[in-house]
């Protein structure tokens, strides 16, 4: 089948490029800044708050190719489709961003001092919402909507940990009042985790819109 | 929260039967030889405005011109199937195709006015027809040129000739001779491919205003304008029809692959 647009759908395909290399840049972030609370290891945390705006400034270059091919390509159906998807997309990982820089501030703000419990739980919801991520971007780009049906249940999965993670801290807050403050600030971290895995599923169900046309609610 | 699409809500009632009923309709050309038109079957909305859109040489502009029966001007060409205007069927052999004509107006590609003045151009339907009240053919030829958006431009130069308009407002003017007879239904055949873009865009904004008063079905190559005035868009392909849908679905989630190569680019 002879395509007339080629150039056109090359540039499609850029764009689709820059959303994975977003996507990367998300994951790491995530995974930086859960590691960084895991080692105690501040300059780390600096480190992703240093490289936020980095991902903001992608996420407005994104934007503005998609308000170009909108005015100058006046895209449709799949095409269509393709770059209202991206334009959402961006949206979800730049807060999915937000949401690790935020978690490094956290680490910074409780500067080094040892962790009132071991970290099990927290590192676990930090491993399956970036593996949620990695799944919605896959389904993404592969077309694919076996991937974001899946995220439901890690969806389930995260939200789970978080519940386990708040009862637990709260024993220990009651137990000695001394731990109110560091306790909370992992009940903290545990709410953006959970905030990401919902963004991820966002993801996937942008991605099930891409490929279907329909939009529908993953975990409602 | 629902958005206005633009134009007064046009929805066709359901119970309200469509302008068009066309079952299994072929048509061929050349006494036979070539057949231009598949089986097609399709409801024309009533007061919506349908776009066909297609490639060069998909029978969109035949389709357009079994409406009205100017098939019936080409020499060898032979329409079988069910045509149905309002329920009547369109090829019954004891028709009266003036009557027919006056209920069906056409607009063509290129402006077509007669080498008359603008207010003769107005007032030639409804001559033929049998008005001869002098001031009653002003009111026609005012009002018409007013739903056609070209009063303002012309109200000072009625006797002026027509050609000596632009093409956009010969295109208008050709908008108000069809509207001056009263029609019901007015088709279209690519009205703007001969125009620059304020003129399309004035073009368009008429359409938008007709909406709803008359049944418009309007051929176009351009997609864009399909999306931009049609509530309802088919797409026709090597003389048959492979989707018809609401305008926005069909160029957001058409349903068929080939639609869907179709309006992406994606059909050499």
């Amino acid at each position: 089948m002879a395509d007339t647009r080629s150039s056109f759908h090359a540039q499609l395909q850029n764009l689709q490029d820059a959303i994975e290399t977003m996507a990367v840049m998300v994951e790491q972030a995530i995974h930086r800044a859960v590691k960084a609370l895991k080692d105690r290891d501040l300059a780390l945390a600096q480190q992703v708050i240093d490289e936020d705006p980095a991902i903001n400034q992608t996420e407005l270059a994104i934007e503005r190719e998609c308000l170009r091919l909108i005015a100058l390509q006046q895209p449709m159906a799949q095409d269509l489709r393709a770059v209202s998807t991206a334009l959402k997309i961006i949206t979800d990982l730049e807060r999915m961003a937000d949401h690790a820089r935020d978690i490094a501030k956290i680490v910074l703000r409780m500067g080094g001092r040892p962790h009132v419990k071991p970290l099990i739980d927290i590192p676990r919801m930090a491993e399956v919402g970036q593996r949620m991520l990695r799944q919605a971007i896959d389904a993404y780009v592969r077309r694919d909507e076996a991937p974001a049906r899946q995220l439901v249940e890690l969806d389930d999965e995260v939200d789970h940990l978080y519940n386990q993670v708040f009862r637990e801290l709260l024993t220990f807050m009651i137990q000695d009042p001394r731990l109110v403050q560091p306790a909370t600030y992992l009940i903290f971290v545990g709410l953006h985790l959970e905030r990401i895995a919902d963004h991820a599923t966002n993801l996937g169900e942008w991605a099930i819109y891409l490929i279907t046309g329909q939009r529908e609610e993953l975990n409602p | 929260m629902a958005f206005r699409t633009g134009g007064p809500p046009v929805e066709p009632a359901p119970d309200q039967p469509p302008k068009y009923q066309i079952r299994g309709l072929d048509l061929f050309y050349h006494g036979g030889r070539t057949q231009v038109l598949h089986r097609v079957g399709v409801d024309i909305g009533r007061g919506l405005v349908t776009a066909v859109i297609g490639p060069s040489g998909c029978g969109k502009s035949s389709f357009l011109q079994v409406l009205n029966r100017m098939v019936d001007e080409i020499p060898g060409s032979r329409v079988e199937g069910l045509v149905e205007l309002d329920g009547d069927n369109l090829y019954r052999e004891d028709l009266d195709v003036v009557v027919l004509r006056r209920r069906v107006g056409m607009v063509f590609q290129a402006p077509n006015p007669f080498p008359r003045s603008i207010w003769d151009n107005v007032a030639f339907g409804p001559r033929v027809h049998g008005v001869r009240s002098r001031s009653r053919l002003n009111e026609l030829v005012e009002a018409s040129l007013r739903r056609a958006a070209l009063w303002d431009e012309v109200k000072d130069r009625l006797h002026h000739p027509a050609l000596g308009l632009s093409g956009g407002q010969q295109q208008r003017l050709c908008i108000a001779r069809a509207l001056a007879v009263g029609p019901e239904v007015l088709l279209m055949d690519e009205p703007c491919s001969a125009l620059d873009p304020a003129a399309t865009a004035r073009i368009e904004e008429l359409i938008g205003e007709l909406r709803g008063q008359l049944t418009v079905v309007i051929v176009t190559h351009n997609l864009q304008q399909a999306a931009r005035v049609a509530d309802v868009t088919a797409f026709f392909l090597h003389g048959q029809v492979v989707e018809v849908g609401p305008t926005a679905e069909f160029f957001t989630r058409p349903r068929d692959r080939r639609t869907e190569d179709y309006v992406t680019g994606r059909y050499g």
